[in-house]
């Protein structure tokens, strides 16, 4: 459905140029639910309007549904649909005429467009606002209509824009509700972009992350999360210098260096945590997993390496360095690739040493480790500071 | 022809909120009214212009309202570019060229029932115009207004998305384009440095051939000239437009 090589584009800017996608290469077979994920300014909306034949790229070629983006544009726009990032209907006129038009903008007649507005409206459950302006709708409803005028034409391929930005957790819920019903009913395959990690780990089969205009990742997310991250597992002591006795078991056990913070203060531990969250090979001996014992911080100072970083590719995965222990305060967290089975070992180990846990728990990774394991930062810290997102036109 | 149909579809997109809403139509043929009723009285008290003020006078307001009209198209259209609403046509096949003309034609639909009154109401008042002459004077304005519109799209594309550049260039440029061409005030008894800006422009060849052809005189140099005028402002704008739709927005 989609094939694109070394898609790149920039934009000239007052005093240079932004490079807002550099190379990308996406093969997308019929029938998948992809995410693309990533941060905001990653490069998600220009890659999209690519791809749906808006923007004409810098360099680099696409066929999208059979034809190719910049020498039949058409071809492209009659075969696909397109929900971008802003909402798609006009102020100043009623719902159904804006589905009625639109149906038109895709050469249906005037007959087959009305029907097929009706259906649309029913099928997003918007027919009672048939008559009304968008401005009188709620978040969630003119999210609705913006799918509904997407889908018009029944195309086989749906490109969605951050379908679910910016609104309250029930309406998410609900925008998700017709997504994943158009797939099931109609086979639709669909490319959203994302920059919510939840939404992309639990809807889709495949993600794709992007960050500062590249490919850093692209797999199921369990997959991302397994050869990224792998899982923690979390123990408490009493004192910290149970807990230094217990990072150094723990260190025997899976051979490596422990990483201890200094100051427990939250978010230096928290970064320390999750900066050992990576670089899991699982050894076929046991639970326990092989990491490259480098300190954590040089996997953030580089993430020039974790970029070239392909999921595929789990042997280059070792090139990440990071802690496999880390202890903060009186609490070890130990990178392991199956917590389940290694708590209790870990545990056992522990007894035996005479060293006394008070608590313990284990944590499965999120694409957001997947992302830091990648770039050196999380998902959210990159939304933290936001790069200025002009107005996609 | 699809490019036909494509620009009845914006058409009728475009129209359907106007006809929609009668009390916005009334307001818009009620600003014709008030022109003629403000200035209605001006012109039969003696003005010093030529011996047949309303043959002066209603073409003149016609052609500012022309030049008003495609600018609120430019305007209409900046708001669905920085909305979603542009680019949700965009990525449907439509006619890029029908984007623009169907909603310049939707402005010139409003502007020519605008028209029909002004001169249907003018006529008891004293104004004798050239039926043959009024049509040809009104497709000229359709043409010139294409172009201006097209024109227009142009700015607000490159104005997009904060659309300052639009309404300052608008505000700039449109009293001096009315002022320099003799729409209101006769330029003729104007210092020569001002009758050789008023040659640049367009407006200017607009004006006069307007003004001949509703006089009846369909074969002058002044309705050629004005011909040529529409033709060039349309055909440039129509090309960047469609250019600048092409390139991306
Ligand atoms: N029209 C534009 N002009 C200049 N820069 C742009 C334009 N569109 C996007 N960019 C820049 O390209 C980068 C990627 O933007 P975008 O694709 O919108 O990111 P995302 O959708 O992932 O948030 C950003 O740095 C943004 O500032
Ligand atoms: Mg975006």
């Amino acid at each position: 459905m989609i094939h694109a090589r070394g898609l790149t584009r920039s934009f000239k800017i007052k005093g240079g140029a932004v490079e807002a996608v550099r190379g990308i290469d996406i093969d997308v077979e019929a029938g998948q639910l992809v995410a693309f994920l990533g941060p905001n300014g990653a490069g998600k909306s220009t890659s999209l309007r690519m791809l749906t034949s808006l923007l004409p790229p810098t360099s680099g070629s696409a066929t999208v549904a059979g034809h190719d983006i910049v020498k039949d544009p058409g071809g492209v726009r009659a075969r696909i649909g397109y929900i971008g990032q802003k909402n798609g209907s006009g102020e100043n006129f009623r719902i159904r005429d804006e589905l009625v038009s639109q149906g038109r903008c895709y050469g249906l007649s005037r007959a087959q467009a009305r029907v097929r507005a009706d259906e649309v409206l029913q099928q997003l459950d918007l027919a009672s606002m048939a008559t009304r302006k968008p401005g009188t709708l709620s978040g969630g409803q003119r999210r609705r209509l913006d799918i509904a005028l997407g889908l018009v034409h029944r195309p086989d391929l749906l490109f969605l824009d951050e379908p679910s930005t910016g609104l309250d957790p029930q309406s998410r819920a609900n925008i998700w509700e017709h997504i994943l019903r158009l797939r099931a009913e109609h086979g639709t395959t669909l490319f959203l972009t994302t920059h919510y990690l939840e939404e992309a780990d639990s809807m889709a089969e495949r993600v794709i992350i992007i960050d500062h205009g590249k490919i850093i990742a692209d797999g199921t997310a369990a997959q991302l999360k397994s050869d990224l991250a792998g899982d923690r597992i979390i123990v408490t002591f009493s004192s910290e210098s149970d807990a230094v006795q217990a990072a150094s078991i723990a260190e025997r056990m899976t051979g490596t260096a422990p990483a201890v913070t200094a100051a427990p203060a939250a978010a230096s531990t928290q970064a320390a945590v999750s900066a050992g969250a990576f670089a899991q090979t699982a050894t076929p001996a046991g639970a326990f997993a092989q990491t490259a014992a480098a300190p954590a911080a040089t996997a953030i100072a580089d993430p020039v390496v974790s970029a070239t970083v392909s999921a595929a590719s789990a042997s280059a995965v070792t090139d990440v360095a990071g802690a496999a222990v880390v202890v903060s305060a009186a609490v070890v967290q130990v990178r392991v690739a199956q917590a389940g089975a290694a708590l209790p070992e870990y545990l056992r180990a522990l007894e035996a040493a005479g060293v006394k846990a008070i608590a313990a728990e284990t944590s499965r990774p999120t694409l957001d480790d997947v992302f830091l394991a990648l770039t050196g930062r999380t998902l959210r810290e990159s939304e933290a500071t936001p790069v200025a997102e002009p107005a996609a036109v | 022809m699809p490019f036909v149909r494509d620009t009845v579809t914006i058409f009728q997109r475009e129209i359907a909120p106007t006809l929609r809403d009668p009390l916005g139509l009334l307001f818009t043929m009620m600003q014709p009214l008030l022109f003629l009723f403000l200035f209605g009285p001006l012109l039969s008290g003696n003005t010093g212009l030529q011996e047949a003020p309303w043959q002066w006078f209603v073409p003149g307001i016609l052609i500012m309202m022309c030049l008003s009209g495609p600018m609120m198209a430019g305007y209409f259209l900046l708001v669905e570019l920085i909305g979603g609403a542009m680019e949700r046509m965009l990525v449907t096949p439509i006619s890029r060229t029908a984007m623009l003309i169907g909603r310049t034609l939707k402005e010139f639909v409003v502007l020519l029932a605008q028209a029909a009154l002004i001169i249907g109401l003018s006529v008891p008042l004293g104004f004798r115009p050239n039926a043959a002459g009024v049509l040809a004077g009104l497709a000229l304005l359709v043409i010139f207004g294409i172009g201006l519109g097209a024109l227009s799209f142009v700015l607000a594309i490159a104005s997009a998305p904060g659309g300052e550049l639009f309404y300052g260039i608008t505000q700039l440029i449109m009293f001096p384009l009315l002022l320099l061409s003799g729409v209101l005030l006769p330029i003729e008894s104007g210092p020569a440095w001002l009758q050789t800006v008023a040659a640049f422009n367009p407006v200017t060849y607009i004006v006069d051939a307007e003004r001949a052809l509703f006089a009846g005189d369909l074969t002058s140099m002044s309705a050629l000239y004005g011909l040529l005028a529409a033709v060039a402002v349309c055909a440039i704008g129509l090309t960047l437009g469609t250019r600048a739709m092409r390139r991306g927005i």
